[in-house]
């Protein structure tokens, strides 16, 4: 097959990301808009402003990315996009755009799951990991455990019974009245702070099982913080135990994942994993059982349409050319990601 | 010269194909929105014309205001359109579309914003020119301005849903017609002077008017109001 250019788009969220990857060549170009700035006056995403700031964003940074390749819009062989899951408002004006701008190239659209492209974003770094590896998915949204054959198998082995590791963490950061987004800040006040001076359980350690359950920590921070007015010593210390007790237990569950599969890669995707702390855990837990973990390069760590394109010219590169079609296309809000295995296997 | 048009800034979702003045339409009520039916009823509408999308020289949207989504729905599929065939945009006003399909001599044009409130505007309309009387607002209906012609017509959904309190406002309407609905084929009649005179724009400038530009507070106010962090 000649090389094929695929456009990204992601919009599923707080970032607009669009991206040129070329079949043969890698990444040609991406660029990313984050709207953290504007939404941190409100405490948190604002799902319409969201909306509103893609809309502005797409073809700007369309422009950008073309210019950046080197390519014109005629380049496009294909348009892949995020489809879900994420904000509804915010993966239409995603869809929209790449949908209409698909029948206008006359070329395919490739509707995309926006975790798969967390998942496989390691596989754009200069070092990929080889197939099959473990993947554990660490995002505002999700705390995933999951076995991946190859592109599009999917395994899910366990998963958050309640809050998102992310959100764990944001959620704690406000009880301590820090700023938003709060994972970042709660990172840097635990580097002041020393763990185990407060004791915070480890919730689901011991389970025998694959699965999290991270929403009693945040209550036994709230315990601990209406029990008296903290000192800013002591809300670091507690902060530094919050932190070494959630990466306790990633670290551990991650490492058993791979012991169970008898697999020594482990890929790392979402914003928690750019968390110090966790990644000292994991690179030390694995070099023991002779492993290494993977991740993404670090501007692709936040969401992005890199790797959006490069799901879709896996996709591309795996099956026949899809049909252009008739136009019609869904967004799915809510989209559980072993629901792709048996899509892709259909 | 040939035009698409698309409007979705209310429940009733359309598309036209205009062509030196003929128009085709495509339309349904969808409230649940149409992101399955828009590019569809393009392709129908192209093939009833026996012609390609290549050979379309401008698109046109109902850019607002409306329900929001439906006017990203509009604005996103026309961005992409556009620039993909290298081709201008022209966004018209939703409430104008709305006048001019209703085809009164004068128009208090109201669509039901929900929250309580309305968007409003009114227009004199002669044939296929439209001129504004008063600009797109949004407002509680209960103080929503009367535009200032006597007697008119209102029109749109606005007056199904707060059809008494507007009522009250301008008692001298001389009727009411809430079944109205803003049209694909009233944005490509209202667009295609604009296209021949070059005043189109590039698909990055083609924007929704939403009017109703609070739609959330920030930590700050809602401490002010005695709220919580
Ligand atoms: N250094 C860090 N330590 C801990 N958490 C962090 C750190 N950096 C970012 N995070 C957390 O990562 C999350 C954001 O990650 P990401 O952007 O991947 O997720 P999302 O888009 O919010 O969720 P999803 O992708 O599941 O819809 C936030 O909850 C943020 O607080």
């Amino acid at each position: 097959m000649a090389s094929m250019k695929v456009l990204g788009i992601e919009s599923s969220c707080d970032e607009t990301g669009l991206a040129l990857y070329d079949t043969e060549r890698g990444l040609l170009a991406h660029a990313v808009h984050t709207q953290v700035a504007m939404h941190e006056a409100y405490g948190g995403v604002v799902p319409e402003l969201a909306s509103r700031d893609h809309v502005r964003r797409l073809i700007p940074l369309l422009e950008k990315v073309l210019a950046d390749a080197g390519a014109t819009r005629g380049d496009i062989d294909a348009i892949a996009y995020t489809a879900g899951p994420g904000l509804a408002g915010a993966l239409l004006v995603g869809a929209s755009f790449a949908e209409s701008l698909a029948v206008a190239l006359d070329v395919p659209a490739l509707p995309v799951h926006h975790l798969e492209g967390h998942l496989l974003s390691p596989l754009l770094g200069s070092e990929p990991p080889a197939f099959p590896f473990i993947a554990l998915l660490v995002s505002g949204g999700h705390t995933q455990l999951m076995r991946v054959s190859k592109v599009g198998d999917y395994e899910l082995l366990g998963e958050s019974l309640d809050d998102a590791a992310g959100e764990a963490f944001d959620k704690t950061a406000k009880l301590l009245g820090l700023g938003y987004p709060g994972g970042p800040a709660l990172a840097k006040l635990a580097e002041t702070g020393v763990a185990g001076r407060s004791k915070l359980p480890r919730p689901m350690l011991n389970s025998g099982d694959l699965a999290f359950s991270f929403s009693g920590l945040k209550t036994a921070v709230l315990t601990a913080v209406r029990k008296h007015e903290m000192s800013d010593a002591e809300k670091a210390d507690l902060a530094a135990e919050f932190q070494e007790a959630v990466t306790d237990v990633l670290a551990a569950k991650a490492v058993a994942a791979c012991r169970q599969h008898r697999l020594s890669s482990l890929v790392v995707a979402g914003g928690v994993g750019a968390n110090r702390r966790l990644r000292q855990k994991l690179d030390g837990a694995l070099a023991k059982i002779g492993g290494r973990v993977y991740y993404p390069e670090v501007e692709l760590c936040t969401d992005n349409g890199a790797m959006i394109a490069f799901c879709g010219a896996q996709r591309l590169m795996q099956q026949a050319l899809p049909d252009r079609g008739d136009g019609a296309f869904a967004i799915r809000p809510r989209w559980p990601l072993d629901e792709l295995r048996a899509q892709a296997s259909s | 010269m040939r035009l698409l048009a698309f409007e979705t800034a209310t429940r009733r979702l359309s598309v036209a194909l205009w062509q030196d003045g003929e128009l085709i339409e495509r339309a349904e009520d969808l409230p649940n929105g149409g992101s399955d039916r828009l590019l569809p009823w393009v392709q129908q509408l192209l093939a009833e014309a026996g012609i390609s999308l290549k050979q379309i020289d401008g698109i046109a949207f109902g850019a607002g205001p409306g329900g929001f989504t439906g006017l990203r729905l509009s604005c996103g599929v026309s961005q992409g359109l556009a620039y993909g065939l290298d081709i201008p945009v022209v966004p018209v006003a939703t409430l104008e579309a709305l006048a001019l399909a209703a085809a009164e001599p004068l128009v208090w044009a109201v669509l039901d914003a929900r929250m309580n409130e309305v968007y409003a505007a009114a227009y004199a309309v002669a044939g296929d020119a439209v001129s504004e009387l008063m600009a797109p607002i949004c407002v509680p209906p209960a103080v929503a301005p009367a535009p200032t012609f006597s007697g008119g017509t209102g029109v749109g959904d606005g007056f199904a849903t707060y059809g008494d309190g507007l009522r009250a406002r301008k008692p001298d309407l001389a009727q009411v017609r809430a079944d109205v609905y803003p049209t694909a084929a009233a944005v490509a009649r209202l667009a295609a002077p604009v296209f021949a005179r070059g005043a189109g724009v590039p698909a990055a400038e083609a924007q929704p008017i939403y009017v109703r530009d609070k739609v959330a507070l920030t930590t700050a106010e809602r401490l002010a109001r005695g709220g919580v962090r």
